[in-house]
């Protein structure tokens, strides 16, 4: 077991590892000058020649690299071309809100997968099972954005149940930062819940045909207990995964939603960077989300074990 | 003399699908005192299976129906209770066993788990008594070592063992009755002896009843005190274990017993005996005796109309469903 | 005594075009969805008006026979710009599903086929698959000028990866059948072994993800675009749309929703196809039919 852990941590080093390789080429091998781009339309000759020094794009390719993963690997993430402040801290700023919204967004996610996806095979075949699956097929075909305005028109402006955007902090009440929460988790949340969904139905679909669901009914076995004692532990292992899969997607979803309802997190930051090509902080969130996307997945693949007592490393 | 433990009284279940309606029992009535135990035999398809299912009621929910007869158990009638009611007697008062050992424990909870819920559930013990009944149980069906493999999982049991985990589960409960459905015909031979041994002690210290089904006569031969035979969903033979081995009386029971391989001395049959013809579909109602197209005695008569049961003559607990009784045992 | 007939056996499966719809109804719904729109977003010029004519008198207007969907922020006819909105999605969607499938073909097929590129290639696409997609094409798009090419490059790369597997797993399982054992045992060269055996085994599974794929890059290209990530804004497309009118969510809802609404209809068209394609190509579950 110990020796699988090694494995995979080191296996893991060598994915971020690429990742970060990936990221550098990309800057350095896409069309056009990096330089002249950041540096805009107007800028003199001598502008972008500071700017490629700045950079240190006029060393040889491996040296950069190296420079630049040392610094990576001790925590400087590069600094903003537009506010010359270091991005690791820009993003330490704006952490809190984009961590929030990830909480609330992957709890209620799977607890309402989960129960639609147990509900849907317990009543396989009924006018349930069938909403469920066409409002899962719909989930995943809406774009974030729309859900959030659609919610955001009828929730905040129609009915005036929740705010409309922004974002308040834990520490300033309960009531106030959920609210502000709850629709921006519903519209990031919904094509997650539609796969998470999606796969609870069919692997619970299996269990139940297995031999041993009818034991436990043998037994006496209630019904709750049946369904999430019984079959869903046994269905874990394809669920977990699938669970781990979908937060590429909600990582990608956070930048979308922090804009449509104004929440000033990590996702925001990014999007401002666009507009001005402020790459270094580009740079920086890549690589901070795809270290938690590889450690999360990491973090599946050893759940394995808790769930399937068969599955030993 | 006492009521019986069980009476099933013209039991009928039948299933549903697109393609029409199976018949798979269709008029069955046996009946087990306390105690005692019954096998129940026939081949694939007789609806014996069937027949166990439905007294707990564990056909698959959309499919299968029990449409017509009474269960009666310690006088109540199961077919008549709701899913709770029946809840408290599943696990409780009638214990039943699978024929997969393999497939038949959840994979992902500890055998100790599985056997302990049963407990917690009808007796309302708390984690710690259920778990020490859990060990007494597996100590009872004698898997060495009990008090450290109660947190083992099935996947480290082999399948003779796990058939024994299945039966320390379903006695667990301490029931009057187990219900068995082929426990030993997915396990070698030599396992098999074993655990059939294994059921027969458990039973005397117990005092449950046991109903055994099986398609194996040398089975029922060892084991049971009395033997329903079954064909095309109804009971066509009745009778004391000896007396059915020494004197079959219904047509099919004796092709049965003359279709077994048997190493007689100086009687070597060159070829196993086997009946001709097939078992008749299921989905069209048989009218008249169901084994009259392949039976050498049959008349006219025992096409057209269903022959009840009649005894056999001098065995007044022996009956076989034929009305050309006398013929055949003449024969 | 006559034996029981058995029923007559429902051996014949009615062939034809409406035994066809009845049993796929959300495949033909999808395809006619998406028919209906390539339609409509070639003949736009025909059918929709003018996408790009500001008419600041006659701003946020409400739908009406004049607009069918209104007008927006700069007197725009949101329909117009609906319809041509269609165009880039759709034309996004069918290159990034035609670039990826067969550059992830041509990989894949070198992956299952050769142990060397298989373990080198596969650990990049580990790494390449731990970017979230969103973020890649930011990056790439954001290192170069905007436009509808870089746009589909972007999408392209994040969307290799499921390709190179799915193609990789097919010529694995392909490969260890015995019909190619007995024709490479026979002597049959590599090229017609890949024509006649691998290939058309990797049809259908490509074709199934290439719906999804095409999915997925209308999906990521209207984010894009809604982000100022995309392609030049004179251009409509829906996304932009969203992003440009956002602030009259209140005021104009149809600003907003007309492009929404038309967005999540052509993606779940595409899903529909993709999953009733799925159904009928999938060994397994078409035998069930």
């Amino acid at each position: 077991m110990l020796a699988f852990i090694i494995r995979r941590l080191l296996s893991t080093v060598l994915v971020m590892g690429l990742v970060g390789v990936f990221i550098f080429l990309l800057l350095h091998l896409s069309p056009g000058d990096p330089a002249g781009i950041i540096a805009g339309d107007n800028a003199t000759p001598a502008q972008i020649e500071a700017i490629k020094t700045s950079l240190g794009l006029n060393d040889p390719l491996h040296l950069q690299f190296g420079r630049w993963a040392l610094r990576v690997v001790s925590g400087d993430l590069g600094i903003s071309i537009f506010s010359n402040v270091p991005v690791a801290t820009l993003i330490a700023q704006r952490v809190w809100p984009t961590i929030s919204l990830a909480f609330t967004t992957i709890v209620l996610a799977v607890l309402l997968a989960l129960a639609a996806g147990v509900l849907a095979a317990w009543k396989a075949g009924s006018l349930l099972d069938r909403l469920v699956m066409i409002l899962s097929v719909v989930g995943f075909s809406v774009p974030v954005f729309v859900v959030g305005y659609l919610l955001i028109y009828v929730f905040a402006i129609t009915l005036r149940w929740l705010p409309v955007q922004g974002y308040v902090p834990l520490a300033e009440g309960f009531w106030p930062w959920a609210s502000h929460l709850v629709l921006p988790s519903l519209a990031l949340g919904l094509a997650y819940v539609a796969l998470i969904a999606r796969i609870t139905r069919t692997a619970m679909l299996d269990v139940l045909a297995e031999d041993y669901m009818r034991t436990a009914r043998a037994k006496g076995v209630a019904t709750g207990p049946m369904l999430f004692k019984h079959a869903l532990k046994s269905a874990g292992v394809p669920i977990v995964t699938v669970v781990g899969i979908g937060i590429a997607l909600l990582i990608g979803g956070v930048v979308i939603t922090e804009t449509v309802f104004n929440l000033p997190g990590i996702g925001r930051l990014v999007v401002d960077a666009i507009s001005k090509r402020d790459y270094p902080i580009i740079q920086g969130v890549i690589l901070l989300f795809s270290g938690v996307y590889v450690i999360i997945n990491l973090l599946v693949d050893l759940s394995y074990t808790l769930l399937d007592p068969r599955i030993r490393y | 003399m006492t009521a019986p433990l069980l009476e099933v009284e013209d039991l009928k279940t039948h299933f549903f699908n697109e393609d029409g309606v199976t018949r798979a029992v269709d008029g069955l009535s046996f009946s087990v005192a306390a105690q005692e135990t019954v096998g129940i035999v026939g081949e694939s398809g007789c609806g014996k299976t069937v027949t166990a299912l439905s007294i707990l009621h564990l056909l698959p929910p959309r499919l299968g129906r029990i449409v017509g007869g009474r269960i009666l158990f310690e006088g109540t009638d199961l077919t008549r209770l709701g899913e709770r009611q029946l809840r408290q007697v599943r696990g409780n008062r009638i214990g039943m066993i699978f024929q997969e050992p393999m497939t038949s424990l959840n994979p992902v909870l500890s055998i100790g788990h599985q056997i302990a819920e049963a407990v917690r559930i009808h007796k309302g013990a708390s984690a710690a008594a259920a778990r020490a009944r859990a060990q007494e149980m597996l100590e009872l069906v004698r898997i060495p070592d009990a008090g450290r493999r109660l947190d083992d999982y099935p996947h480290q049991f082999s399948g003779g063992m796990r058939q024994r985990v299945m039966i320390a589960m379903a006695l667990a409960c301490d029931p009057k009755m187990l219900i068995a459905d082929e426990p030993t015909t997915a396990l070698d031979v030599t396992i098999q002896a074993q655990v059939l041994k294994l059921m027969l002690e458990l039973k005397a210290k117990t005092g449950a009843a046991i109903v055994l089904i099986t398609h194996d006569l040398g089975v029922v031969a060892e084991t049971c005190q009395r033997v329903v035979v079954m064909y095309a969903g109804r009971k066509v033979e009745e009778a004391p274990v000896k007396q059915l081995f020494a004197r079959p009386a219904h047509p099919y029971t004796r092709g049965l017993l003359a279709s077994i391989a048997r190493g007689k001395a100086g009687a070597r049959a060159k070829r196993l005996r086997e009946i001709p013809g097939m078992v008749p579909s299921l989905r069209e109602p048989i009218h008249g005796c169901a084994f009259a197209p392949r039976c050498a005695f049959a008349l006219e008569a025992c096409r057209l109309e269903q022959p009840g049961l009649a005894p056999v003559a001098g065995e007044p607990e022996h009956q076989a469903a034929c009305l050309r009784l006398p013929a055949v045992l003449a024969s | 005594m006559t034996v029981a007939a058995a029923p007559i056996a429902r051996l014949s499966r009615r062939n034809g075009l409406w035994h066809f719809l009845r049993r796929n109804p959300t495949l033909v719904g999808g395809v006619v969805v998406l028919v209906l729109v390539a339609l409509a977003a070639l003949a736009a010029p025909l059918i929709a008006g003018d996408p790009i004519a500001a008419k600041p008198m006659n701003r946020l207007k409400p739908p009406s026979s004049l607009n069918w969907l209104g007008t927006d922020q700069l007197g725009r006819d949101v329909w117009a710009r609906t319809v041509y909105g269609a165009r880039i999605s759709l034309v996004v969607g069918v290159a990034v599903a035609s670039i990826a499938m067969a550059v992830g073909l041509m990989i894949g097929l070198l992956a299952g086929f050769s142990r060397a590129v298989e373990s080198v290639v596969m650990r990049l696409l580990d790494g390449l698959m731990a970017i979230p997609a969103i973020l890649l094409a930011i990056a790439f798009v954001s290192l170069s000028r905007a436009s509808v090419p870089v746009v589909v490059a972007a999408i392209v790369l994040p969307e290799i990866p499921r390709v190179v597997r799915l193609v990789r797993a097919v010529v694995l399982s392909v490969r260890e059948q015995p019909f190619v054992e007995a024709a490479v045992a026979s002597g049959t060269r590599l090229p017609k072994i890949l024509r006649r055996h691998i290939l058309p085994a990797t049809v259908p599974p490509l074709i199934v993800q290439a719906t999804y794929v095409a999915a997925s890059a209308i999906l990521i290209e209207a984010a894009l675009s809604f982000l100022g990530a995309g392609t030049p804004p004179e251009i409509p497309t829906w996304g932009n749309m969203i992003a440009s009118s956002r602030v009259y969510l209140g005021l104009a809802p149809w600003t907003i929703f007309g492009p929404g609404l038309a967005l999540a209809l052509v993606v779940l068209a595409v899903n529909l196809v993709g999953d009733g394609l799925r159904d009928r190509l999938d060994p397994r579950i078409a035998r069930r039919m």
